[in-house]
C-alpha cells in the first residue's frame, strides 16, 4: 500500500475515532517559526491562539510547536499534528508554504491556513496582513521626526513583504521630508537578537536617528535606547515596554479575529479555501499608541492617514511612483494592483530614490 | 574525601558504558526539569523516547528517524575521520550548504528534461561542492599553517550568504512570483531524491549514510590510511617517525568530511527539503559534531548516536505538540545529553577514589 494511502486511512480512522469520542472539541494546531517569547511575530500569533482559546473555551483544544525550522522539519511537525487529530492547522511563516501544500495533500480532511504565502489548495487557505499600510504611517512619522535625515532600516530577508514595507515607509517619509535618506541593513534572519542589535548599532553609528525594523525581537529598540536620541517602532507586537524610551508607535499584527473566524467556520462546517489579505480597515493591522514624543500635529496627521487607509480613501501606493531605475511604475493617481507582474504580492524592486540594491 | 586518580589504562568497560549512563542521567535530570515545568516526568520521557518508536503512530515516526538521522550520520562519519587525526573541521554546515547548492544547481540546469543520468550528476556535483568548500581550509592549512577551526567556521557564514544569493538570484524559481527560493525538486522527477522503498523513509541519502558507516569502519580498521589517521591523532611524533605525510592526512580528512557533508546537503535539498531557500540550513552540520562525539568517533557508535539524536528531535516535537513543553526545555534536554556524556567520560580515563584526608 502506498504511504500516502496509509496516512490517509490512518487519518480517516482517527477522524472517525475522534468524532465518536469528542465530537464537540475542535483541535487546532499552530506551527511557529520562532519562540513564543520573541516579543514580536510569533508572540502575536500566539496571542491569536490564546484568543481562540478564550473565545471557544472547552469547545476547542489548541496545541503549538515553536522554533520549527522551515523545510523537512515543518512537514514532520504538521504531519504529527494531523495524525494527532487536528482539524485545523495554522502554519505561520512564509517558508512553510511548500511543506503545508505537501502535508495538505496527504490529509484532505484537515484544513490548513498558511500565513504570507501564495499557494492555495482545496484544504489550504492563505492569509496575510497589509503591513505596508502601517509602514506608510511609520514612514510619515520617521520623515517628520528625523533630524539627521537618515533613517535606518533593518530588513530580514529581501522578500516581497519586506521590500513592500521599505518602499511604503520610504515613499511616505520622502513626501514630508525631501532630504530623507534610507540606510538598509539586511540581517538575513527573522529573529536573532544579537544580530539585530548589531545591525541597529551600525545604523546608529552611520547617523541614523530613526530605526525601523522588519525583524521580530526588541533588540533594536534596546540598542536605540542605549544610544539615546534615537527613536524606533514596535514591530509585529506593540513592544510597549519601550514606551518610555525610544518606541514612539508600533505596527501590531492582530491575528485573533481572523483565527476565531476560521475556527468558527470549521466548527460550523462552512470552512472554504480562500485568500485573505486584510489591512487596517479589517482590523488585521493595528497601529500602536503614538507617544507624546511625537509632536501633536504629526500625530494628528498620522492618525488621519490611518483613517484614510482604513476606509479605503487612500492607498499607500498611489502614483506617480517610479521604480528605482527611473522607469515608470504608477501613473498620477494610479494605485498599485495586488497581483500581476507589477503587483504588490510579488514586489521585487525598490522605488525611485532608495539607494542600494536588493541583495541577490 | 573524593579524589580523581588517572587510570593506567583507559577503562574499556566505561568506554562502552558512558553513553548509557549519560542517557540515563539525562532522563533523570530531564524528568526533574519537566516536573519543575509542571508536567508529568514519566509521560514526558515516554513521549520523547518511547512514543516515536512504539506509540500509536510509530509507522510514521520510525521512517522519520532515518530521514532526520541520515544526514547527521553522513556528516558525522566524515567529521570523525578528521577528529581522530586531530583535524577539526567545524564548518561542515558550510560544506553541507555548498553541496546542496551545487547538487540542486546541477539538477536544475537540466530542467525540464527528464533523464536517468541527472540524479547521479547531482550526487557528484554535491560531493564535489562540499569537497571544494572544505579544500579551502585544507589548502590554507597545508600552505600557510592557518587554523582550520577558524577558517572552516568562518566559511559557514560565507556559505550562508551564498545560499541567500542563490535563493534570490541564480536559482530563484522563475515561476515563483518574485518570492525567493528555487523550484521544488519534488516536482521534478529526474532530480527528486524519492524514497527507495515507499514508506520506509529510506531515501538515497540514508543509503549513503549506511555505506559511509561501513566504509569508515573498514578504512579505520583494515586500511593503512586509517591507521595513519589514528596514529596522527594519538601520537603525532610517532606518526612523523613512521613517515606519515601530515599534509596528505589533512587534505584527505578535510576533503572527505567536506564531500560527505556536501552529499548530505545534496540529498537533503533534493529530498526531504526539496528546495534551495534562504533558510535551508538547519544546523545539521553543527549537530553532527555532537553526534560524532556522542558516538565516540566510532562508525557504529555514530550510527546509533545519529538515530538517538534524531529520536530526541522527533520526540521533542511530539512533547511540544502533545504536552505543551516549550522548545527551550527540549533544547536543554539535548544539551544535557552532551554535558553528561562529557562529564561521565571522565570515568573512562580516571577513577574516583575515596581517600582519607592526609596531613599536609
Amino acid at each position: 500500500m502506498k504511504f500516502t494511502k496509509i496516512l490517509a486511512t490512518a487519518a480517516v480512522a482517527l477522524g472517525l475515532a475522534t468524532s465518536a469520542f469528542a465530537q464537540d472539541k475542535t483541535k487546532v494546531g499552530f506551527i511557529f517559526v520562532g519562540p513564543i517569547g520573541d516579543g514580536g511575530w510569533t508572540h502575536e500569533h500566539n496571542v491569536g491562539r490564546l484568543a481562540v482559546e478564550a473565545e471557544f473555551g472547552d469547545k476547542v483544544e489548541t496545541t503549538y510547536v515553536e522554533n520549527v525550522p522551515e523545510g523537512a522539519d515543518a512537514e514532520r511537525v504538521m504531519t504529527q499534528m494531523a495524525l494527532q487529530g487536528a482539524d485545523l492547522i495554522f502554519t505561520t511563516s512564509f517558508g512553510y508554504m511548500d511543506p503545508t501544500i505537501n502535508v495538505a495533500k496527504k490529509f484532505p480532511d484537515v484544513k490548513f491556513e498558511h500565513a504570507t504565502g501564495y499557494k492555495q489548495a482545496d484544504n489550504v487557505s492563505v492569509y496575510s496582513a497589509r503591513f505596508y499600510e502601517g509602514r506608510a504611517i511609520q514612514g510619515h512619522i520617521a520623515g517628520k521626526m528625523t533630524k539627521s535625515n537618515i533613517v535606518g532600516y533593518i530588513g530580514s530577508f529581501p522578500i516581497p513583504e519586506v521590500i513592500r514595507g521599505i518602499n511604503s515607509a520610504y515613499i511616505h517619509a520622502k513626501k514630508v521630508n525631501p532630504d530623507v535618506e534610507f540606510k538598509i541593513v539586511w540581517a538575513f534572519t527573522w529573529f536573532d537578537p544579537a544580530k539585530e542589535a548589531d545591525a541597529a548599532k551600525v545604523l546608529i553609528e552611520q547617523g541614523a536617528d530613526v530605526i525601523l525594523q522588519h525583524t521580530d525581537s526588541t533588540a533594536p529598540l534596546a540598542a536605540a535606547e542605549a544610544a539615546g536620541n534615537v527613536i524606533g517602532f514596535g514591530q509585529a507586537s506593540d513592544m510597549a515596554e519601550f514606551k518610555d524610551g525610544p518606541r514612539v508607535s508600533s505596527i501590531i499584527d492582530a491575528w485573533g479575529p481572523y483565527y476565531i473566524d476560521r475556527v468558527k467556520a470549521v466548527m460550523d462546517g462552512t470552512w472554504e479555501s480562500k485568500s485573505t489579505w486584510d489591512g487596517i480597515g479589517a482590523g488585521m493591522v493595528g497601529i500602536g499608541d503614538i507617544t507624546d514624543k511625537v509632536p501633536a500635529d504629526v500625530k494628528a496627521e498620522a492618525l488621519a492617514m490611518k483613517e484614510a487607509l482604513a476606509d479605503g480613501s487612500y492607498h499607500a501606493f498611489t502614483g506617480p511612483i517610479n521604480k528605482q531605475d527611473g522607469s515608470a511604475w504608477l501613473a498620477e493617481g494610479e494605485t498599485a494592483e495586488d497581483y500581476g507582474d507589477n503587483g504588490l504580492a510579488g514586489m521585487n524592486f525598490f522605488v525611485e530614490g532608495i539607494t542600494g540594491d536588493i541583495p541577490e | 574525601m573524593l579524589t580523581l586518580e588517572k587510570r593506567p589504562q583507559p577503562s574499556k568497560a566505561f568506554a562502552y558504558l558512558t553513553p548509557l549512563i549519560a542517557i540515563l542521567a539525562t532522563m533523570f535530570f530531564g524528568g526533574l526539569l519537566f516536573m519543575a515545568l509542571g508536567k508529568n516526568p514519566f509521560e514526558s520521557i515516554r513521549t520523547i523516547f518511547w512514543d516515536p518508536l512504539f506509540g500509536e503512530f510509530a509507522f510514521y515516526y520510525r521512517p522519520q528517524l532515518f530521514v532526520k538521522g541520515g544526514p547527521l550520520i553522513l556528516i558525522a562519519i566524515g567529521l570523525s575521520l578528521g577528529f581522530k587525526a586531530g583535524i577539526w573541521n567545524i564548518g561542515a554546515e558550510g560544506q553541507y550548504i555548498v553541496g546542496a547548492i551545487c547538487g540542486a544547481g546541477a539538477g536544475l540546469a537540466f530542467y525540464p528534461m527528464e533523464a536517468w543520468y541527472i540524479f547521479p550528476i547531482m550526487i557528484i556535483a554535491g560531493a564535489l561542492g562540499g569537497w571544494a568548500w572544505a579544500m579551502i581550509p585544507a589548502l590554507l592549512k597545508v600552505k600557510f599553517q592557518t587554523n582550520e577551526i577558524l577558517v572552516s567556521l568562518m566559511l559557514v557564514y560565507v556559505a550562508d550568504q551564498l545560499l541567500a544569493s542563490m535563493s534570490l538570484g541564480l536559482l530563484k524559481n522563475p515561476e515563483g512570483q518574485g518570492f525567493p527560493g528555487s523550484r521544488n525538486l519534488k516536482d521534478y522527477p529526474s532530480a527528486f531524491n524519492d524514497e527507495i522503498i515507499t514508506g520506509t523513509g529510506m531515501h538515497w541519502g540514508v543509503a549513503a549514510a549506511f555505506i559511509a558507516v561501513i566504509f569508515a569502519y573498514v578504512l579505520l580498521n583494515r586500511h593503512m590510511l586509517g591507521f595513519s589517521i589514528r596514529l596522527t591523532g594519538e601520537a603525532p611524533r610517532a606518526a612523523k617517525f613512521s613517515s606519515v605525510n601530515p599534509n596528505r592526512i589533512i587534505l584527505f580528512c578535510l576533503g572527505m568530511s567536506g564531500a560527505l557533508a556536501g552529499l548530505a546537503g545534496m540529498f537533503e535539498v533534493s529530498g526531504p527539503s526539496g528546495q534551495v531557500s534562504i533558510d535551508f540550513a538547519s544546523g545539521y552540520g553543527f549537530t553532527a559534531i555532537i553526534v560524532a562525539f556522542l558516538g565516540r568517533l566510532h562508525p557504529v557508535g555514530i550510527f546509533f548516536a545519529g538515530l538517538l539524536l534524531a529520536l530526541t528531535y522527533i520526540g521533542g516535537e511530539m512533547a511540544q505538540g502533545n504536552l505543551g513543553l516549550p522548545s527551550a526545555a527540549i533544547q536543554l534536554f539535548q544539551g544535557m545529553l552532551l554535558f553528561f556524556l562529557l562529564a561521565v567520560d571522565l570515568l573512562t580515563n580516571y577513577r574516583i577514589k575515596l581517600s582519607r584526608k592526609e596531613a599536609v
